[in-house]
């Protein structure tokens, strides 16, 4: 998949670049998160509590950074290996840029998944991963902004992360491109856990590469 | 006749096991100490394995045994064998590349498989299959044969370059150039017949034995032809003499083709069954069917069609170029070449037809038959080129078919690609779906729907298929590497019931029905004295199983004339019985008679005398009744018809309903009428299906996007309407029963009848073509792009 936007916060650019450099922000935008732990200057350690649909299930990510330009931006990619459910890789490139007093934060996405995580979840990744990075944002924004004006409201006063699953719920189901196509879910063959489980370590490395950006 | 004879609709004997919960399926045979096995497969389309680490996962609990591709070849394990060789038009053999049992070296398609855990329970060879690490070094993979046969692509198959298996052709080229030069009108058409999953509703499995102390392995499985399974593993893959191997087919709950090939799957389980020395089983996982069950069609072809003034055809020039997936499945080779191409004739006269066929290797999962196997690609091809040239020259589109007809008085009729057709009635079959259709009267109930703010369609087929597969000799002179006879033993039991060894297969046909009635009608006993048995190596003599529709045709002509030898063998042991000669003892309902007398005897007072032979022609017959036959077929049989399809379409929101469907079927003679519009209408849903709903997709690199029933939509109930079938037949001549087959017909009229009618219903909108799948959004988008002058995607 490949996914784009930008998103303005209102702070200046070395706020930003150093929020985003913060695993204690960080952990407390993403939705889910439990932690974020750096284990070197380029590489960090995300566990994620996601849903999606049904199935509730904690993950871990590891990203790398590279082509570090502070403040303007880098390159962060990742890669998930499933085995039999298949594997996910990508990255995102990075770019902050001053815009009046606030700041342009723009990604763009790239992503493959293989095997079982594309046969049966391409459709709801796309629109989970969205959804969290659209939940990352608005809490970053937020929380960066806050701070820029003045340090409240506290990063405690944030909603706590253990709310955001509920969130991913409230994401429509995706929507087959053709009228009459069934929509349910696969009952024999690979359990339901399994595949959900699969969108979800999925949709947490493309969340990790877009919100530990 | 009788009421279990032929063509009584005798309620199907089958369906009382079935219906229950009853049946036999490989699923449900469990075998004491049984472990299972856990199926590790390619995530990538295209990756080489640099190195794959087992010892994890051999010490994880419960786990018995982690083979790779390495263990099976350093044990001597063979490659898949390819059953059908095609040779190009150089007169060079097609590419044939290893087809290993677990990926060696490098993987080339998703679902290759390339290392399999066996461990105490499925749970526990899949918790230790995560343990298996596999370096995979990805490689730019092949999708399309558009790619595929770029310059510069990357190679599936080192031994095939340009990814190409072979470049076949048939026909008489220049006689088609001289054709078309005389043309006084061309037809021109690029089509691409989408490819399809088969999706049988019980999924591949299987369970393998080993017994030491006699060397004896025995594999059940989801098979369509079990002595096909037992020659091809054991002497290409395993190699262990058949005597050593029992294949047993069991229930099988649907086939469509996917289960008539050689998978790794069965060689895999027997030699694991021989490794652990316990037995083991497997049973596919859905998704796993989307990315290792041999898929179907995937053609895309141009074609030219050259008309006279009067609308005759003068010639036809055909170029299509076939997806063969990553590997030769058993049979694909021959389904582009000589299940697709030797049919361009159609029920047409064209004088003149060259076709080439290119066969491309992708990184795609294998395609193989698929219920029709090159014959619904054919018909697609020829009924959306003939209704162009209908449309391009005002002609009326049942007119130009019936202009070029072949008439009732030309057979046996001879193409000009090999075949020659033995029987039949084209325009029989066309004016009896025009009237059942009501073609004439279509224009009301157009404008009517018109009025709803509908568009109404309608649309015609011909097709014509080569059925009852194959007299051995022409399939060994195309390639075949098999023969393709069939074999039937009925075993007549002391007190007069009967036992039939079939090696036809029923996978959902209803042949323990269908061949009793056979047996009913010719030996006069009562239906429920009979009983069929197939499937099993052990119990069956032989057998090349059941697909191509040739059950009936070739295994029930085996079956009639192993009744035949029974009643020869029963006139003699009646005239010695009745003191007459035999030349006078004649057979008819049941009984034995001496002509002109009231001296009769049963068939069961033979049966009985037959083994207790005290009052017995000892000296010149053998005491016993059990005769076998093999029947191999004169020639094929040819079943074809006409049908009519009618659509509606919401122009705003590209919905589609189809309102109507007539088939006119020409299948020979009728055995079970029930069954056969069964079959008919089984057949109709999946033409249907490929028609508006079915297709296989893959993305760029070779991922599949279809790979559940969440993306792949196959027909179910609301999206058919109710089907107006009848049969029209014409007794066949190539077999002593008359039959034809009919268990592809539906799949192979009706695609190219339902998108002539959707693109009747499209045309006044301005819309030119649209490919299958139909769906709503390709129908929206095509009205949308015809309403802004833009060209449909």
């Amino acid at each position: 998949m490949e996914m784009s936007g930008e998103y303005r916060i209102a702070a200046p650019r070395e706020v930003v670049w150093a929020a985003l450099n913060d695993p204690e922000i960080l952990r407390q935008a993403i939705p889910g998160c439990d932690s974020i732990d750096k284990t070197s200057d380029t590489d960090m350690t995300a566990k994620v509590t996601a849903k999606v649909g049904p199935v509730r299930a904690s993950f871990e990510g590891k990203v790398t950074l590279s082509d570090r330009d502070p403040p303007n931006g880098y390159r962060i990619s990742g890669e998930g290996k499933g085995g039999p459910a298949g594997f996910a890789k990508g990255g995102a490139n990075v770019h902050l840029e001053q815009d009046g007093d606030g700041t342009l934060l723009k990604y763009e996405v790239d992503a493959t998944v293989g095997g079982k995580l594309a046969q049966l979840g391409a459709r709801l990744i796309d629109g989970t991963a969205r959804k969290m990075a659209a939940d990352f944002f608005a809490r970053f924004g937020e929380i960066v902004a806050a701070q820029a004006a003045g340090g409240a409201p506290a990063p405690t006063s944030v909603p706590a992360p253990a709310a955001a699953p509920a969130a991913s719920e409230q994401s429509a189901p995706p929507v087959p491109e053709a009228g009459p196509l069934p929509t349910e879910a696969p009952t024999a063959g690979v359990s339901t856990t399994t595949w959900v489980v699969g969108v979800v370590v999925v949709a947490v490395i493309i969340l990790g590469l877009v919100v530990l950006a | 006749m009788t009421a279990t004879g032929i063509g009584a609709s005798v309620r199907r004997v089958e369906d009382r096991r079935f219906l229950t919960g009853r049946g036999n399926y490989t699923d449900d045979i469990n075998r004491p100490g049984q472990l299972y096995a856990w199926i590790l497969r390619s995530p990538h389309a295209h990756a080489a394995i640099r190195s794959i680490d087992t010892r994890k996962a051999a010490a994880a609990p419960g786990v018995a045994g982690v083979f790779t591709g390495a263990d099976l070849e350093s044990a001597g394990v063979g490659g898949l064998p390819c059953g059908w060789l095609i040779h190009s038009k150089d007169g060079s053999p097609m590419n044939e590349p290893p087809h290993p049992v677990l990926a060696i070296g490098k993987v080339r398609h998703v679902g290759d498989p390339v290392a399999v855990v066996v461990a105490a329970s499925t749970a526990q060879a899949r918790d230790a299959a995560e343990l298996i690490a596999i370096d995979y070094q990805p490689l730019p993979a092949v999708v399309t044969m558009a790619a595929a046969l770029a310059g510069g692509a990357a190679t599936v198959h080192d031994g095939a370059v340009g990814n190409v298996c072979y470049d076949w052709e048939i026909g008489d080229k220049s006689a088609v150039d001289v054709a078309f030069k005389a043309a006084a009108h061309v037809t021109k058409i690029d089509l691409v017949n989408n490819r399809l999953v088969a999706n049988p509703i019980e999924p591949r499995a299987a369970v393998a034995e080993f017994e030491r102390s006699t060397g004896q392995y025995t594999l059940y499985t989801t098979t369509q032809n079990p002595h096909v399974i037992r020659l091809l593993m054991g002497a290409f893959v395993l190699h262990l003499p058949e005597h050593k191997l029992r294949i047993v087919g069991p229930d099988v709950g649907g086939g469509f083709g996917t289960k008539i090939f050689h998978y790794a799957e069965e060689a895999l389980l027997t030699w694991l069954a021989g490794q652990v020395e316990k037995p083991v089983k497997w049973t596919s996982e859905r998704s796993e069917s989307f990315t290792s069950d041999a898929q179907g069609r995937d053609h895309v072809s141009h074609a030219e069609l050259a008309l006279d003034k009067d609308g005759k055809f003068l010639g036809l020039r055909v170029a299509t170029q076939a997806n063969l997936g990553a590997y030769l499945s058993t049979f694909s080779t021959s389904v582009p070449t000589y299940l697709y191409a030797t049919l361009l004739a159609g029920v047409y006269t064209t004088p003149a037809i060259y076709a080439e066929v290119k066969s491309v290797f992708t990184n795609t999962v294998p395609v193989d038959a698929y219920r029709g196997a090159g014959r619904p690609e054919c018909a697609y091809l020829l009924e959306r080129l003939v209704d162009k040239a209908a449309r391009e020259t005002g002609i009326e589109r049942s007119e130009m078919r019936r202009r070029n007809m072949i008439q009732p008085d030309q057979f046996p009729y001879q193409t000009p690609v090999a075949l020659q057709y033995d029987v039949g009635n084209y325009p029989a079959s066309l004016d009896a779906a025009l009237k059942s259709s009501d073609w004439a009267g279509f224009p009301a109930r157009q404008a009517e729907a018109a009025k709803r703010g509908r568009r109404r369609g309608i649309g015609i087929s011909t097709y014509i298929e080569a059925c009852g597969i194959a007299p051995s000799a022409v399939a060994g002179a195309l390639g075949a590497r098999a023969g393709l006879y069939e074999s039937a033993q009925v075993r007549v039991h002391a007190t007069g019931s009967v036992t039939i060894y079939t090696g036809s297969h029923s996978h959902g046909q209803g042949h323990e029905t269908t061949f009793a009635q056979v047996v009913a009608d010719t030996l006069g006993i009562p239906f429920d004295q009979i009983e069929i048995s197939h499937g099993d190596t052990d119990k069956v003599q032989f057998g090349m199983g059941t697909y191509g529709s040739r059950s009936i045709a070739v295994g029930g002509s085996a079956l009639l004339k192993a009744c035949n030898k029974v009643i020869d063998k029963g006139k003699k042991i009646a005239a010695h019985i009745l003191e007459a000669s035999e030349a006078d003892i004649e057979f008819k309902d049941g009984k034995f008679t001496v002509v002109g007398t009231d001296k009769e005897l049963p068939f069961g007072q033979v049966a009985f005398a037959a083994y207790v032979p005290h009052n017995y022609p000892i000296e010149t017959v053998e005491p016993g009744l059990n005769e076998t036959a093999y029947y191999d077929p004169l020639n094929f049989s040819f079943p074809a018809g006409c049908h009519i399809c009618e659509v509606e379409i919401d122009p705003d929101t590209g919905t589609l309903e189809v309102v109507k469907f007539t088939a006119v079927d020409d299948v020979g003679r009728v055995i079970n009428p029930m069954i056969v519009e069964g079959q008919v209408h089984g057949g109709l849903a999946q033409g249907i299906g490929q028609a508006l709903l079915e297709g296989a997709v893959y993305d760029g690199t070779g991922q599949l996007l279809t790979g559940s029933y969440m993306d792949y939509a196959i027909p179910r109930a609301d999206n058919l309407p109710n089907f107006d079938v009848t049969t029209q037949s014409v007794m066949g001549a190539s077999n002593p029963l008359e039959v034809k087959g009919v268990g592809e017909v539906g799949a192979i009229g009706s695609p190219p009848a339902v998108i002539n009618a959707v693109l009747d219903a499209l045309i006044p909108l301005g819309v030119s073509d649209i490919s299958m799948p139909a769906t709503p959004a390709k129908i929206w988008q095509a009205i949308d792009a015809a309403r802004s002058g833009h060209k449909a995607a």
